[in-house]
């Protein structure tokens, strides 16, 4: 099995589809033009590959989304990029009290087939363009929203994504792109859903998502070697909220953290800690934790970025902390 | 200072005792550790023992009375110190009053002495509210520990998992886990025989019309033994689908090998039963199908992380089950010295803490009794139980030919909630092809 970044298995993935199925069709901006295609290089090659179906916009997130929801009411099935998730601020209306609500109001004649695909994160972007908005798109009722972790998840998932018809909100993640990972050359799909085990361990489980999954893998490595043996959940999908892994997982350990990037309060690991009290309160021999990024627009400095975001190195801390009963 | 002796509770079912014997007097010189009085519990007799040493001043329950939990018995203390007796609750039946000191006036009852200040005994760790994790709640439930008596080592004293899991009841004062044993199958061990009747069919017309033709049948009080197991036995039959297989092992190979081992054992005094091989077979067959090992709940079957094979053993009024905890890591030695003190045990009405319930797995074996097959009652909540019958010398068939073989006849009863017939049918057949192949049990 091939080793390739987390980018190329999400070309792989969009070629496919379109391969497979005429409908689907790539709108966004830069996807063409810049660097060969896409901001980040995701689209890079496709353009060329199926002439016309790949498409330039103007600098209009309002009007990306808008113009792929109806092509998705109309037939196509549309994938929209949005450069990076906080640009998804001007199309929040579109998103929520269009795509989201559609099929619903109508009593499911309409289907809005289409995916939005945007990069949390951060990467010395400052304040406004590193932000990580996962508990956002997870609240909102008629989303699906998709948060891989690796190339093989990020493959499966948006294949999966771009045949579901609902809308998806595919979350990628801008210190991802480069990340390399097993995926395999025969076609595969994961469905939406359905989170996973990425380590097996007895003594504590680790429920997280996205980059703090990888983070949480080398936390692991490193608390091997002290004799902790972790097991990690990767949800994988944030919407619908797959939590059997982790109620089963904490059955066996008792002990939860819930690791997040995102700012801690009203965050997604608020929502995972309450349902795992809810649901398996007497599995618990500790209070659950939660890692979590400091709530402070984000710095520019590199170091106090640095300082701002939760890495491996926290999630060693709380681990320690609630391996010693220090909570 | 004086110290209360309190009714323990032992078991978390327990909510009262009674006093079955005062083994001291007032004004007698008690040790700490000496044994002062005898508490009837549902399921069995316990000795009390003094927490410190003094004089054992007042007797404040006396014999017969029934006592809830946590009340106060009596009074240790020193000779000449004042002591005050508080006035035992309503809650308390009593058919002799017991003495009340009066302290303040004729009408005024005993200030009780404040069970906080004094702890009533130095193994109750807690006092008050407990705070204990829930997953430590859970397995105390499910051990019947008391947490009372457990000390946490998590922040602000909280009792986790851990703890809960290394407790070790201290001898007789901690509670019991299930204390009574379970008792398994009433009826397999007193399936009453039809009782005779003086024959209506034949000869009606000499049978006198009114007058019974014997004297009128005695009713026995139930004893507490006897309501426990009525009470156990009912609720499995009406709460547990019961399903059963039968199997014939061939036993001549595992008695040869029987022999063998008992003869180097001689020296030592240790003498492996047949039962103790099938306690081992069991053992070793669960640990291969764990979801035999495992008990139903709403929640969602439980698959136990250890196995405990509990055996069924007579006692006077009744059985209790005597558990070998921790079964599928102890040799056919280790077994049998086990059994042979827990039995013991039993039957002299000296059980420990630990001794009893708790099991994963019942065995209940009538091979002494000289039967050819019977079904047992599942010991809830475990998922099966396996009735083990006398091993006969019988005609069987091999290669064609009929032949003389030792064959035990064993049926397990499976819970068909938590398994069914195609697995019990494996997992039998895998307790039986152990015992055919003894040695793989030493092995």
């Amino acid at each position: 099995m091939a080793e390739i970044t987390y980018r190329e298995a999400l070309k792989r993935a969009l070629r496919e589809e379109m391969q497979r199925d005429p409908t689907v069709v790539i709108w966004g901006e830069d996807v063409v033009a810049y660097a060969g295609g896409g901001a980040y290089g995701v689209t890079s090659g496709l353009a060329k590959e199926f002439p016309g179906r790949v498409r330039d916009t103007p600098i209009a997130e309002e009007a990306i989304i808008g113009v792929g929801i109806g092509a998705a009411m109309g037939g196509l099935r549309p994938v929209c990029e949005i450069m990076t998730v906080n640009f998804t601020l001007v199309a929040w209306d579109q998103i929520v009290n269009h795509a989201a609500k559609q099929s619903h109001m109508f009593n499911g004649q309409i289907k809005v087939p289409m995916v939005i695909r945007t990069p949390n994160g951060h990467g010395r972007t400052a304040a406004t363009h590193s932000q990580n908005f996962d508990a956002w798109f997870a609240h909102i009722p008629g989303l699906k929203v998709v948060a891989p972790a690796t190339p093989y998840d990020a493959k499966g998932l948006l294949k999966t994504s771009i045949r579901d018809d609902d809308p998806v909100v595919f979350l990628e993640h801008l210190q991802l792109y480069g990340t390399r990972g097993e995926v395999p050359d025969e076609e595969y799909l994961i469905p939406i859903g359905v989170s996973d085990y990425k380590r097996r361990g007895k003594d504590l489980t680790i429920v997280t998502w996205g980059r703090m999954t990888m983070e949480s893998l080398k936390a692991a490595r490193i608390l091997a070697e002290e004799g902790v043996d972790v097991e990690i959940v990767d949800l994988r999908t944030l919407r619908p909220l797959d939590l059997s892994l982790a109620f089963e997982s904490v059955h066996k350990t008792n002990r939860a953290i819930v690791v997040e990037e995102g700012w801690r309060t009203a965050g997604l690991g608020a929502e995972i800690a309450a349902s795992l009290q809810e649901q398996a309160f007497n599995d618990l021999d500790a209070p659950i934790a939660r890692v979590a990024g400091l709530e402070v627009p984000m710095p520019y400095a590199k170091n106090l970025e640095r300082a701002t975001l939760p890495f491996a190195e926290d999630v060693v801390a709380a681990v320690r902390a609630m391996m010693q009963k220090q909570y | 200072m004086a110290t209360q002796i309190t009714m323990p509770q032992m078991g978390f079912d327990m909510t009262e005792g009674t006093i079955a014997a005062w083994l001291k007097k007032e004004g007698d010189v008690v040790n700490k550790g000496e044994p002062i009085a005898e508490i009837e519990t549902d399921k069995t007799t316990i000795q009390v023992e003094s927490f410190s040493s003094g004089v054992l001043r007042k007797i404040i329950a006396q014999v017969g009375q029934k006592v809830p939990v946590g009340e106060v018995i009596g009074i240790i203390a020193d000779p000449d110190e004042q002591v005050e007796a508080p006035q035992p609750s309503a809650s308390a039946v009593s058919p002799a009053q017991p003495s009340v000191p009066k302290v303040n006036g004729a009408a005024q009852p005993a200030a009780p002495a404040p069970a906080a200040a004094q702890p009533p005994a130095p193994p109750v760790v807690n006092e008050g509210r407990i705070i204990a994790t829930p997953v430590a709640r859970r397995l105390a439930e499910e051990r019947g520990i008391d947490l009372r008596y457990v000390k946490g080592t998590g922040p602000e004293g909280r009792i986790t998992k851990a703890d809960v899991e290394a407790f070790v009841p201290p001898a007789r004062l901690a509670p019991e886990p299930e204390p009574i044993g379970k008792p398994v199958g009433s009826p397999i061990l007193k399936e009453p025989e039809p009782t005779p009747r003086p024959a209506p069919a034949v000869e009606p017309a000499l049978q006198p019309a009114v007058v019974p033709a014997v004297a009128p049948a005695t009713k026995q009080p139930l004893t507490r033994m006897r309501q426990t197991i009525a009470t156990r036995m009912v609720a499995s039959k009406q709460q547990v689908p019961h399903f059963y297989i039968t199997v014939s092992v061939e036993m001549d190979a595992a008695l040869a090998l029987r022999a063998q081992i008992n003869e180097s054992l001689k020296p030592e005094g240790i003498k492996i039963s047949v039962n103790d091989m099938v306690i081992r077979a069991v053992a070793l067959a669960l640990r291969r199908f764990p979801n035999m090992n495992a008990s139903f709940t709403p929640e969602g079957l439980e698959q136990h992380d250890h196995v405990h094979v509990g055996s069924a053993v007579t006692v006077e009024g009744g059985l209790v089950t005597v558990t070998v905890r921790d079964t599928d890591t102890k040799t056919l030695k280790q077994i049998s010295q086990e059994m042979t003190a827990l039995v013991e045990r039993a039957r002299n009405n000296k059980m420990q803490p630990g001794d009893i319930g708790g099991q994963t797995f019942t065995i209940s074996n009538l091979g002494m009794y000289d039967v050819e097959n019977f079904i047992a009652i599942v010991n809830q909540p475990d998922a099966g139980i396996l009735a083990v019958a006398t091993a006969t010398p019988t005609p069987v068939v091999r290669n064609g030919e009929v032949v003389v073989r030792t064959i035990m006849r064993m049926t397990l009863s499976g819970d068909h909630r938590v398994t069914d017939g195609a697995e019990g049918a494996q997992f039998i057949n895998e307790v039986k092809r152990l015992l055919e192949n003894p040695w793989s049990l030493v092995l």
